[in-house]
């Protein structure tokens, strides 16, 4: 379908031009900045249903595409569309970003920089999930890393520039190494940074050529990587939420992540398909321990914010894995991980932001009886919970059964980097990434007991004042797509098979 | 050649010069006038004016002359008996010359230390005049009294701030190693023009070397040379004087020093590396690049290594300077080697990539400069523990600096990335991987002092945090109008990539 009205860059637009309105109103009218802010979300989120929904799924590929030469020497251009994958995360990114204005609504502190700060950082996300031109993705990245500094060091809690400097360097320095990658695969296939382009110089490499570029897949994964928070480089995962305002944790757990997530398998396998199914078998066992090993950690912290810092980690292991698996199964459920958990993190982010706005308190030892305060926020974090470990009727459940059966699966395929042997020890990932369900159980349990439901001893906190009407409505909203996208798996998924098939498609040709 | 009819019109060819060379008598002449009681401001925005004037009737009326074909014998370009080379080329030169100068101007209203300007003021265009008749020299004699007017006044400049020691021992210094320097070239200047049999305009130069079985003894020529214009440019191992001078000269003159003077020794170095070494005998033109390839490697690499363990901001900037000379040597590589196999179109997009550098690092490195002495004033140190808590004494500033220094770094959005893309790709033209390879990893060890600045402003704290540091207004004006040319050139790359290429066939053609 080629539409004459340029869809995607109006979605990316309208957070810009909402910042540029907010730089012009006066100081004090906040409730004019909010409601600003909130709009131009409203027309994104409005926008990137319309792309989900008029995604032809019949014609697959490529679809929205706009293309404006740029610098064509260097072969640099604008171009922007979105495909099976990152229709839904366009969508993703909006409904994240609209809730999170809705629960910073009581933000008193310098309101104006706050909302347009946010409102650019949202602009780079929707960017990054668009761009099919690589200069233009890493100009997004950046576009995005800026902000996020800005929001962290200004508007955090304790330890806020440390935990911002920490997250802006870990990500600058990936995205680094990510570009050498992709700097050499640029100098060899075809000097072009369009998408398609490349794809098609790499596919034209003769076999020793590509040997030359393959091992750089690993700067390319690892580099993008870095930003899904991959173990052992996560660290700045839990630090940097742990101290940034409640919006900015919202977004980047639940979005900002899964755009490493989606660049490491855009231009990482996509790009060199045959690369990822030559070192993916063994980059396989960090992304097991992200499971495993957040997830423990997530059972051990007492912060709040930790907790769910950790828990993103973990969750973004998921994706990794499935993303690992390099099969239909495992790429759909990573798929449905990242739009399911997208909303998942950040819908517990939010959660998390509303108790310690009243309370000021985050140590779930010190937190006690709050169901009789906010019980719809209960019921939130009861259904975010259910999703998170996978229990029927809600998205988990399908995305980490594809998984897992991926993985399975996996382990029958041949290995490259160990000729004449299989793929044998996907089968004991699978097993031992199985255990993430029971962890996750265990410490959301615990949460929810201890914060939620245990006896009211601090009758301070007894005091505190409920949810307000829009603080409400983002919690359902929220649940509502949670529970929505799990009871109909199909309505996501549809669009993600068609955006697998295309990735399974170039990796059977580098099979083949 | 162009003897038999003088044509007044061919003055035109160093119009910007003669007016630069006015304009500096005029701000002599009125400082000496008014008993030196016109305030240093008032000079500089005089100077800057002027400057900024030359520049704008420079390219209204002395534009040069656009020919694609030259016809054999009488290339209306060879004005003044030979002596000038009027293209674009280094019409684009005298551009970023000028430019240079004029941000150099204004940073240096705000800076204290120089007390008597009026001297300062003119030394600075003069040198700036000089630079416009080094890129546009087509003679020996020519290159040697044009680069030893631009030296001069530098010299004199760097040692400006008598009352300092250290500025003086940097005029000092800057004057011994450059004298020995511009000696060494001039032997070998003095071996061509024997080989030549007294000739000095290049093209008979070229065309006598041809002829001639004197390949020993001009490859000596060219090691003497390259002294000279590995001096100017501040290529290892005549890198010496740089982190000296630079701690000890005056500040804004630093940023001028480090990006005019730098773009002046690459463009003679390669129009005389073009001019003289025509295509038959184009085997010198292969061994000045394998002598220029372990240059590169070598500048980038001492730079890289030696900027992280500075304390010093302007000797870290002094190394990063030598580094990014590195990274332009690529370019400059990549130009001989594609010209030595005949193949313009690569040697044309290959300095292409070095004028295009050129440009973008003079507009960044001298925002980093006004920044460093605006901080190194206030807070009165120039350590880099200077910038401790920047970003909250002075946000704006803070942010100019975080721009200048991830472009220096080449990060993506930013100019410096096309630029070194554009270096790299003119290299991997011409199969010089390995220069790639090492360009690359130089790029992420710069990483740690770059980022080292960002960190220092971002996340130290100083011991006066929470006190404002105002931002002088001419500073704060050069600061913003290089940070929004160095985004502009970034999205308007085509257009200012084909300026670069024309300007670089204008010197192949």
């Amino acid at each position: 379908m080629n539409f004459s009205i340029p869809v995607l860059t109006l979605i990316m637009l309208a957070p810009v031009i909402g910042a540029a309105l907010i730089l012009l109103v006066p100081r004090e009218r906040t409730d004019i900045i909010k409601t600003l802010a909130a709009s131009a979300f409203a027309v994104s989120l409005a926008l990137s249903f319309f792309v989900f929904v008029g995604y032809d799924r019949a014609v697959g590929g490529f679809q929205f595409t706009e293309k404006v030469s740029w610098i064509p020497e260097l072969g640099i251009g604008y171009h922007v569309a979105v495909d099976g994958f990152s229709a839904p995360m366009l969508l993703l990114t909006a409904i994240v970003a609209f809730c999170a204005v809705l629960v910073s609504w009581r933000l008193d502190d310098r309101p104006r920089e706050f909302f347009s700060f946010l409102l650019m950082l949202v602009a780079g996300v929707f960017g990054a999930f668009m761009s099919l031109d690589i200069f233009l993705f890493l100009i997004f990245y950046e576009l995005v890393l800026f902000p996020v500094y800005v929001l962290i060091a200004g508007w955090g809690s304790k330890n806020r520039e440390y935990a911002a400097m920490k997250l802006t360097i870990y990500l600058f320095v990936g995205s680094l190494v990510a570009i050498v990658g992709l700097l050499v695969v640029y100098f060899q296939a075809g000097a072009t940074f369009d998408f398609v382009e490349l794809q098609k110089g790499v596919l034209a490499l003769s076999p020793e050529q590509f040997e030359q570029i393959k091992p750089w897949f690993i700067a390319i994964f690892i580099g993008f990587g870095v930003l899904a928070s991959i173990w052992p480089l996560h660290n700045w995962s839990p630090d940097g939420y742990a101290a940034a305002p409640t919006a900015v944790s919202m977004l980047h757990g639940g979005v900002l992540k899964a755009t490493g997530a989606y660049a490491a398998l855009r231009f990482g396998v996509q790009l060199m398909p045959e690369a990822a199914q030559y070192y993916l078998p063994v980059i396989v066992f960090l992304c097991l321990a992200n499971v495993i090993y957040a997830g423990l950690i997530a059972f051990r912290q007492t912060d709040l914010k930790y907790i769910i810092g950790f828990s993103s980690v973990a969750h973004l292991g998921l994706v990794l894995l499935g993303i690992a698996s390099l099969n239909e199964l495992g790429l759909n459920g990573a798929g449905l991980e990242l739009f399911a958990g997208g909303v998942m993190t950040g819908l517990m982010f939010a959660l998390v932001g509303m108790i310690y706005e009243r309370a000021h308190l985050r140590d779930i030892e010190e937190l006690n009886g709050m169901f009789r305060v906010m019980p719809l926020a209960a019921v939130g974090f009861v259904i975010g919970s259910l999703a998170a470990m996978g229990m029927p009727g809600l998205p988990g459940f399908p995305a980490e059964v594809m998984i897992f059966m991926g993985l399975w699966r996996a382990a029958e395929t041949p290995s490259l980097i160990f000729p004449g042997q299989l793929n044998w020890w996907y089968s004991w990932i699978a097993i031992a990434g199985v255990l993430t369900v029971v962890i996750t159980a265990a410490w959301t349990l615990r949460v929810a007991y201890k914060v939620y439901f245990s006896e009211p001893k601090n009758l301070e906190l007894q005091a505190l004042p409920g949810l307000d009407a829009l603080e409400k409505f983002s919690i359902v909203f929220m649940s509502a797509v949670l529970i929505i996208v799990g009871v109909m798996p199909n309505t996501v998924m549809q669009v993600i098979q068609v955006g697998v098939q295309t990735i399974l498609a170039s990796l059977s040709r580098a099979s083949g | 050649m162009a003897y038999s009819v003088f044509d007044p019109s061919q003055f035109l060819a160093i119009a910007p010069e003669i007016g630069l060379m006015l304009w500096a008598l005029v701000i002599l002449a009125l400082d000496m006038v008014s008993g030196r009681r016109i305030p240093r401001r008032t000079l500089g925005v005089l100077a800057a004016a002027g400057m900024a004037g030359v520049l704008f009737l420079s390219l209204l009326i002395a534009t040069p002359p656009q020919i694609v074909v030259p016809e054999l014998g009488s290339d209306p370009r060879s004005v003044l008996g030979g002596m000038i080379r009027h293209d674009l080329f280094a019409f684009v030169f005298r551009i970023i010359f000028i430019a240079a100068g004029i941000l150099t101007c204004l940073v240096s209203i705000d800076f204290r230390p120089l007390r008597a300007a009026g001297e300062y003021y003119a030394l600075l265009i003069l040198s700036t005049m000089a630079m416009g008749l080094m890129a546009a020299s087509n003679d020996l004699i020519m290159l040697y009294l044009a680069t030893e007017a631009s030296s001069f006044a530098l010299y004199l400049l760097a040692g400006f701030m008598r009352d300092t020691p250290r500025s003086a021992e940097a005029g000092i210094k800057y004057f011994v190693f450059g004298a020995a320097a511009s000696t060494v070239m001039l032997y070998g200047l003095a071996l061509l023009f024997g080989l030549s049999g007294g000739q000095t305009g290049y093209a008979a130069v070229a065309q006598l070397l041809a002829g001639a079985d004197t390949r020993m003894a001009a490859v000596l020529a060219v090691l003497l040379i390259i002294v000279g214009f590995a001096f100017k440019t501040s290529a290892v191992p005549f890198h010496f004087w740089t982190p000296d001078v630079y701690e000890g000269a005056p500040t804004p003159f630093v940023g001028f020093l480090s990006t005019a003077s730098k773009a002046a020794g690459f463009a003679i170095l390669m129009r005389f590396l073009l001019y003289v070494f025509e295509p038959p005998f184009s085997q010198a033109a292969v061994v000045w690049v394998q002598l220029m390839q372990p240059l590169a490697i070598l500048t980038m690499f001492l730079g890289n290594l030696l900027a992280i363990t500075q304390s010093s901001i302007k000797r870290m900037l002094a190394y990063s300077s030598i580094a990014q000379a590195g990274y332009m040597l690529i370019g400059v590589t990549a130009f001989g080697f594609a010209y030595s196999r005949q193949a313009p179109e690569a040697a044309a997009d290959a300095a292409a990539a070095v004028i295009f550098y050129a440009a973008t690092y003079m507009l960044t490195n001298i925002a980093a400069f006004a920044v460093v002495s605006i901080v190194s004033q206030r807070v009165g140190s120039e350590q880099i523990s200077a910038f401790n808590g920047l970003a909250r004494r002075a946000p704006y500033l803070a942010l100019g600096m975080t721009a200048a220094m991830l472009s220096l770094l080449g990060a993506p959005p930013l100019v410096g990335f096309v630029g070194k893309l554009f270096l790299f790709r003119a290299a991997i033209a011409d199969s010089l991987v390995m220069l790639v390879v090492v360009g690359v990893l130089n790029v992420l060890i710069s990483v740690f002092y770059y980022l080292g600045i960002v960190r220092a402003m971002y996340v130290e704290r100083s011991s006066d945090d929470p006190l404002p540091l105002p931002t002088p207004t001419a500073t704060g004006w050069v600061v913003l109008l290089s940070s929004t040319a160095i985004l502009f050139i970034t999205v308007a790359s085509t257009q200012f990539w084909g300026i670069a290429v024309d300007a670089a066939k204008a010197l192949l053609n």
